[in-house]
């Protein structure tokens, strides 16, 4: 079984010599991000679970709450986040957890990428899999209660806190998969640090609904730009350590 | 077993009598305010632990972001402690803070910013101590807990600034006074100096039970290894 | 090709390889065995770049880990226990995601390939999900080869499999081997392992213990030779 070929490994690796690292970075952030959706696509197992779950949580609302129209004017964008901060808990830990589960963040780990394209590309799926639960639930509370929740500016805030709110989720999420109390851990771990997102989220939210100015809610917007920045940088920059051996 | 190291022994007593000290400023020294009496006695031991805890909170930043830089167990150990130390003495600020509110407010809790932040920043040190718990391996539970303690020292700032955005009832003790401020008072040189004396006792304390903390979890590695060592 | 020097592993306190040197030429097929618990898994680990060494020097392709984990990545096909698979795309899917995350050149006619390599180019539209062990085994083998590395490291590849798919794992190692690889790998099944090798080493006690060829072992089993060096 001995090879007859002499050419040393070296050699054998330049030819095999890779496109640029960005090309390299970006194809593998691309192939995650396509992956996670195409299975899911599949088997339809975390967007049927997440909206089932958002679904109830507003049902339960409406009992929980006398939501009636005075009422429901100033607790509306309180319901929607709280109810997007719960199944988004749901989609980050089942993301992560069939990563874990079956030994493929192994097989992610191997490739010849930085670490950090699989963080962008769990973080960008768990995003696409939140805003498809936040667009049908938005619609769904507008017939429910008769409220309209179409506006742009209630959706540009949704898509903003979103992407804070997965952000720092993914990296939690990565986290709190490796510990024994797996499906506790991620709630109790991510609540606390995600309270300035979900507050900002709430008061844009409201800012707009309730059509106030635009002073009152560019603070809560800036809030929301300035905690999305620095923790897809801190993520970015720690996810390396939390998932190597 | 190491013995404990002469500063440290000294440093103890130190702190134990600059703490009878402290007890006899406040009770004996400061002098009575007006409208509070007995109960503004409080704010001294309020403020002081309040100090404690955030000493407590930057020193655990630090920590966590020097060992994921240096990987020295050491670190972690110091984190580890000055998390406990923190969220022992800002649940005692809390509760300082309650008796002081409860005749002063006529309340025993308010959401504004300060109190607010007080909560989360012991949620996320539950959180932190929560996720040490579920790890085994003393190396990754180092790394995780430090990447959670810099995420959580950066967000608790920014929690604290974005609830500020809403009024306050706390009242500025240092600095200007508005006739809203419930329960606030101005404060005279002896209270002034009984407050330096408690901000000053307390940082010694912190600095003690920091180091015996730490101490205490070196020896608990020690033993750990001695055990593998037998296996 | 690959070269190991004093590797120490710890977890926590508790070493598990202890000081470990170890050397392949290019080429070489290595079994490595050893009892439960020794540390070959974690061995593997560390040389796939999953685990990172507590002391020592790692290096694979000329390139050391874990300064140069990356590069060592690239050049490393691993197939461990757990088939590293997405149960809910299809054999072909898998192997394009994979393709793609290590930048595989003309990748559509090297899945073709691979697929024929591991006879499952009847199943490439199937779900991985409704694939049996042995065919999962198979396809594992296909995704470690897809990049075309020169070093193999495969983990208990027979777990689990009934006598057929052994048989058909047996081939297809002998494909994927037989052209010029360098293969590291650990099992339980001596018998097999016995012709498939060019060398085995005995992992014990977290180092190497012992370490022959076939033709050193002469008549004896390598059973045998195996229980020698535990004992001794």
């Amino acid at each position: 079984m001995k090879k007859s070929l002499t050419v040393p490994a070296a050699a054998t690796i330049e030819k095999q010599k890779q496109p640029s690292r960005v090309a390299g970075f970006l194809k593998a952030i691309l192939a995650v991000v396509w992956k996670d959706l195409a299975a899911e696509l599949r088997s339809r197992e975390l967007l049927s679970a997440m909206l089932v779950f958002a679904l109830l949580v507003i049902l339960i609302f409406n009992f929980a709450l006398e939501l009636d129209l005075p009422t429901r004017r100033s607790v509306t964008s309180g319901v929607l986040w709280v109810t997007f901060a719960f199944a988004g808990t749901l989609g980050l830990n089942r993301s992560m957890a069939i990563e874990k589960d079956r030994g493929c963040l192994d097989g992610l780990l191997l490739a010849p990428v930085d670490r950090s394209a699989i963080y962008f590309g769990k973080a960008i799926s768990n995003l696409v899999f939140m805003l498809i639960v936040e667009a049908i639930v938005l619609p769904a509370y507008s017939l429910l209660y008769n409220t309209n929740l179409i506006n742009p500016g209630l959706i540009g805030v949704t898509i903003l806190g979103s992407i804070g709110y997965v952000a720092v989720g993914t990296l939690l999420a990565s986290m709190a998969v490796q510990t024994r109390t797996r499906d506790i851990m991620l709630p109790i771990l991510l609540f606390p640090v995600a309270i300035p997102v979900l507050l900002a989220s709430v008061k844009a939210s409201e800012g707009f609904l309730q059509r106030l100015a635009g002073t009152e809610i560019m603070p809560w917007v800036n809030l929301l730009i300035v905690y999305d920045v620095i923790f897809i940088a801190v993520a970015f920059m720690t996810f390396d350590s939390v998932v190597e051996e | 077993m190491k013995p404990q190291s002469p500063t440290l022994k000294i440093l103890t007593i130190l702190s134990s009598l600059l703490f009878l000290a402290a007890l006899a400023m406040v009770f004996l020294y400061a002098p009575l305010e007006e409208t509070m009496n007995y109960v503004q006695k409080v704010f001294y031991f309020h403020i002081a632990t309040a100090w404690v805890g955030m000493l407590g909170f930057m020193a655990a930043a630090v920590a966590g972001v020097v060992y994921l830089v240096r990987h020295d167990r050491k670190w972690d150990l110091l984190e580890m402690a000055a998390i406990e130390i923190s969220l022992v003495f800002f649940l005692i600020t809390i509760i300082l803070g309650s008796i002081w509110a409860r005749p002063v407010w006529n309340t025993w809790w308010t959401w504004d910013p300060r109190l607010t932040t007080a909560a989360i920043v012991e949620l996320v040190y539950l959180a932190c101590l929560l996720l040490r718990q579920g790890i085994d391996d003393p190396e990754r539970r180092a790394r995780f807990s430090a990447v959670y303690t810099l995420v959580g020292s950066l967000s608790v700032p920014i929690a604290f600034l974005s609830i500020r955005l809403f009024r306050t009832i706390h009242p500025v003790v240092i600095g200007t006074n508005t006739a809203s401020n419930l329960g606030a008072f101005n404060m005279t040189p002896p209270m002034l100096a009984t407050m330096f004396f408690c901000l000053f006792t307390f940082s010694v304390v912190f600095a003690t039970l920091l180091w015996h903390r730490v101490r205490l979890e070196q020896l608990n590695v020690a033993i750990e290894e001695r055990q593998m060592e037998i296996l | 090709m690959i070269e190991v020097r004093k590797l120490v592993k710890r977890f926590g306190a508790k070493p598990v390889l202890r000081g470990l040197d170890f050397t392949v030429e290019e080429g070489e097929f290595v079994a490595l065995v050893g009892p439960n618990g020794a540390g070959k898994t974690t061995f593997l680990r560390v040389l796939s770049s999953l685990a990172r060494p507590s002391l020592g020097k790692v290096s694979i392709a000329g390139f050391q880990l874990p300064s140069q984990a990356a590069e060592v990545r690239r050049s490393l096909g691993v197939v461990s226990h757990l088939p590293l698979l997405y149960g809910d795309l299809t054999a072909e899917e898998n192997l394009r995601f994979y393709g793609k995350m290590y930048s595989v050149p003309g990748l559509r006619d090297r899945i073709e390939q691979v697929l024929e390599l591991v006879g499952l180019s009847a199943r490439r539209s199937d779900l991985v999900r409704t694939f049996s062990r042995g065919m999962q085994q198979r396809l594992a083998i296909g995704r470690a080869v897809l990049h075309d590395p020169v070093v193999l490291l495969f983990d208990e590849p027979y777990t689990g499999l009934d006598q057929e798919a052994c048989d058909m794992l047996d081939k297809v190692l002998r494909e994927v081997a037989g052209r010029g690889r360098t293969v590291v790998m650990t099992s339980h099944d001596l018998g097999r392992v016995q012709d498939l090798a060019s060398r085995f080493d005995v992992l014990a006690g977290g180092v190497i213990a012992a370490s022959t060829t076939p033709s050193g072992l002469g008549s004896q089993n390598l059973l045998d030779f195996y229980r020698q060096a535990l004992a001794g």
